[in-house]
């Protein structure tokens, strides 16, 4: 490649300084809104210096019940991840590993699977979860995820285990190594980073999810976002309410993934260059 | 190791879960208005009182409020104990037997105090469905300093055309102050809430007698006409996008001369913590042009019991303490007096701390929610009950499309014509289907 010349690294750099600004943003407007009152944060004039208030955080943490919908979210957001790992790891080795005729066939079926809109299955699902008393639980809402993410992770597991070369595997089963062994103790170990980074993103989708925790919980199961959404109103102003809610809803998944960050990119990166 | 943790912390958390569910638990599905706030914030007082009674409050916005409600009690789900509705919702769920009525309240509650078009809006039969936590009317809030400045005196009842001249006075763009503000968001509860009203006094009506739509008649032209000309010439930039909270927010901002809406933004736009020009707002009825008759709306949100919850007795229990004469007291007091909810009771209205707290409007706002006739809505006679909305199902998508039109031409991308013919065919299409009338 050619060494860019440097009034042309001048350009890509201040060009992606800017998009950068632009997509950080709104987080950033969000964050300062959640310390103004709730008459500033809707004014018309954007204000950026201000005595900041705690106002909003007290509201949302005293007031309105904060850590038992963060509970929830942690539960259905952990509880589903590894309910999909650990069904997915097989189905993706079964999938890499012992291919059949139908094996790409069934991969396009699963992934069709997310092509249908999940508000078509909505009222069958209401009235089955019903009957079963799942409606309104934390249980309840896990499954769904657990079904909404596990094409995705066996989608993930399946490309990271193709990279996993098969002589090991025949070496290791000529050692006298069984079907578990091979998943458990050759697989799973070559792929750790890549099933990490599958698991984080599960844990993202499965957090972020506003639909069916807004339509299948009310109060004991429900996430934060149903917390979130609570916050909207016709009447009255609640932007700053609204602003500290979301920041806290974000905060935890924000910094989990900061720390995970370099997981997640050697994750996602696993296998790319041979 | 760390997966044992995790697995014997969600055992734990479920053990918690179960153990707090001995008392009663009411799950009450609601909005976050801040009435409703007030009464989140009031929940131990009455675990306090009924300490076998526990509250649950599912927060939600208005649209996902009636639909996960319905879904709720068509599907037998019995997930909510008490929910919260409108004046639209509460005589038409009361007709299909969704809600159970309040049949012998206790003398104690006074229910001849509850202000009686409210009582009346939330009646089915002759017999009560739900009770009101808030009530309100619209009417027209106005600078007393800039009319001052220009010379003009508001009239107590206002005509139209005087509001579009006096917009025109005070349009003053290079000081950011428009000559008036309204809600242009497209929505039944939205932009229709004041259209509704316009269309009412300047004499057009949603349907004839024989429920045939009339949206292309003089009344609705001449209703969307002075709207648009209002809000295009004289109104804030973006109006397609301004609901209640927005228009309020402008106002109290100082970017606004006038403003016609609910009275509950009364305390918001005169309370100096929150509003810039809070010493110098005025109040005068909504204004009118050929009749009266439905020129300012009257909308309750009420609190009701679905026919199907298990706590029925504790369920009543909270209703009653919510909607009692106690409750507003209790809010005054720990509150203060312009926090206590509005247009429910007489007696709120003559307590001295209520009028001394709310002073500039609470007269008005009492006077404009009793005379608000939602039977006699419109010039001549009409089917349908309801001033700002027409009490059937349909409603709420008919004024969802006939809203988007109404944004539409204030957008600029129809005409009055074209915005008025395509409501016209899409409400009359939709009647059709759903059996209004054959042809």
């Amino acid at each position: 490649m050619n060494k860019m010349s440097w009034p042309g690294k001048i350009g890509v750099n201040l060009l992606a300084w800017l998009v950068s600004i632009l997509m950080f943003f709104p987080i950033f407007w969000l964050i300062l809104s959640s310390f103004k009152t709730n008459a500033l944060a809707a004014a018309r004039e954007p204000a950026f210096i201000f005595s900041p208030t705690m106002a909003s955080y007290v509201n949302a943490l005293v007031n309105s019940n904060y850590w038992h919908y963060a509970l929830n979210s942690v539960y259905t957001a952990v509880g589903s991840t590894l309910l999909c790992v650990v069904l997915g790891v097989p189905a993706a080795y079964s999938m890499a590993f012992r291919r059949s005729k139908r094996t790409d066939f069934t991969l396009l079926w699963m992934l069709s699977t997310k092509m249908l809109p999940a508000v078509g299955v909505l009222v069958p699902i209401y009235i089955v979860y019903k009957n079963l008393h799942l409606l309104d639980s934390a249980l309840g809402l896990t499954l769904i995820y657990t079904a909404m993410n596990l094409p995705i992770v066996v989608w993930l597991l399946y490309t990271y285990f193709k990279d996993v070369p098969g002589e090991i595997l025949e070496a290791a089963e000529i050692d006298g190594a069984s079907l578990v062994d091979n998943i458990v103790r050759i697989v799973t170990p070559l792929a750790l980073p890549g099933i990490i980074s599958t698991g984080l993103l599960a844990i993202v989708l499965a957090w972020n999810e506003a639909f069916w925790a807004i339509n299948i919980t009310n109060v004991h199961g429900a996430t934060l976002s149903v917390f979130v959404s609570g916050f909207k109103s016709a009447r009255g102003q609640f932007w700053a309410n609204m602003s500290a809610a979301s920041t806290l809803s974000v905060l935890p998944i924000l910094v989990a993934g900061w720390f995970t960050q370099r997981q997640l990119v050697r994750g996602l990166t696993f296998g790319a260059v041979k | 190791m760390k997966i044992r943790y995790a697995i014997a912390g969600m055992v734990l958390g479920a053990g918690g879960m179960t153990a707090a569910q001995a008392a009663t638990q009411l799950t009450i599905a609601t909005v976050n208005n801040p009435q409703m706030v007030a009464m989140q914030k009031l929940t131990s007082t009455f675990e306090k009182k009924y300490p076998d009674i526990k509250l649950n409050w599912d927060v939600m916005p208005e649209n996902e409020l009636r639909q996960k409600v319905t879904v709720d009690i068509a599907t037998n789900a019995g997930s909510y104990d008490v929910v919260t509705l409108g004046a639209l919702e509460t005589p038409l769920w009361a007709k299909n037997g969704w809600i159970q009525p309040f049949n012998n309240l206790p003398k104690s509650y006074d229910v001849n105090d509850v202000i009686k078009p409210v009582r009346k809006a939330l009646s089915y039969n002759g017999e009560l469905y739900a009770l009101p936590f808030y009530a309100e009317s619209s009417f027209t809030y106005y600078r007393k300093d800039l009319f001052k400045k220009a010379g003009i005196q508001m009239p107590e009842h206002p005509t139209w055309k005087q509001i579009s001249s006096y917009a025109k006075k005070l349009n003053d763009p290079s000081n950011a102050v428009n000559g008036i503000c309204l809600r242009g968001m497209p929505g039944w509860g939205e932009n229709m809430a004041l259209f509704d009203t316009m269309v009412n006094t300047f004499g057009g009506r949603w349907f004839n007698k024989k429920w045939e739509p009339e949206l292309t008649s003089s009344g609705w032209h001449d209703a969307l006409s002075t709207y648009l000309n209002l809000l295009k010439n004289y109104g804030p930039s973006g109006s397609t996008s301004n609901g209640f909270v927005e228009v309020e927010n402008l106002f109290s901002n100082g970017h606004c001369a006038m403003w016609v809406d609910a009275t509950s933004g009364a305390g918001y736009v005169s309370d100096p913590k929150t509003s810039k020009v809070a010493k110098d707002v005025g109040f005068a009825w909504a204004p009118v042009a050929k009749t009266k008759n439905g020129s300012h709306w009257l909308w309750s949100w009420a609190l009701a019991i679905p026919k199907d919850t298990q706590h029925a007795d504790a369920a009543r229990k909270f209703v009653e303490w919510a909607t009692s004469k106690g409750y507003v007291n209790l809010v005054g007091e720990k509150d203060g007096w312009v926090n206590a909810p509005p247009g429910t009771r007489y007696s709120t209205y003559s307590n001295p701390d209520y009028k001394k707290a709310a002073g500039g409007y609470a007269d008005l706002t009492m006077k404009a929610i009793n005379q608000a006739d939602p039977n006699k809505p419109t010039e001549k006679p009409v089917p349908y009950t309801g001033i700002q909305f027409v009490a059937i199902p349909e409603f709420q998508a008919l004024g969802q499309s006939v809203g988007q039109n109404v944004a539409a031409a204030l957008a600029g991308r129809m005409s009055v014509d074209e915005a008025l013919e395509k409501s016209q065919k899409s409400v009359k299409s939709t009647m059709q289907q759903s059996g209004y009338y054959s042809k």
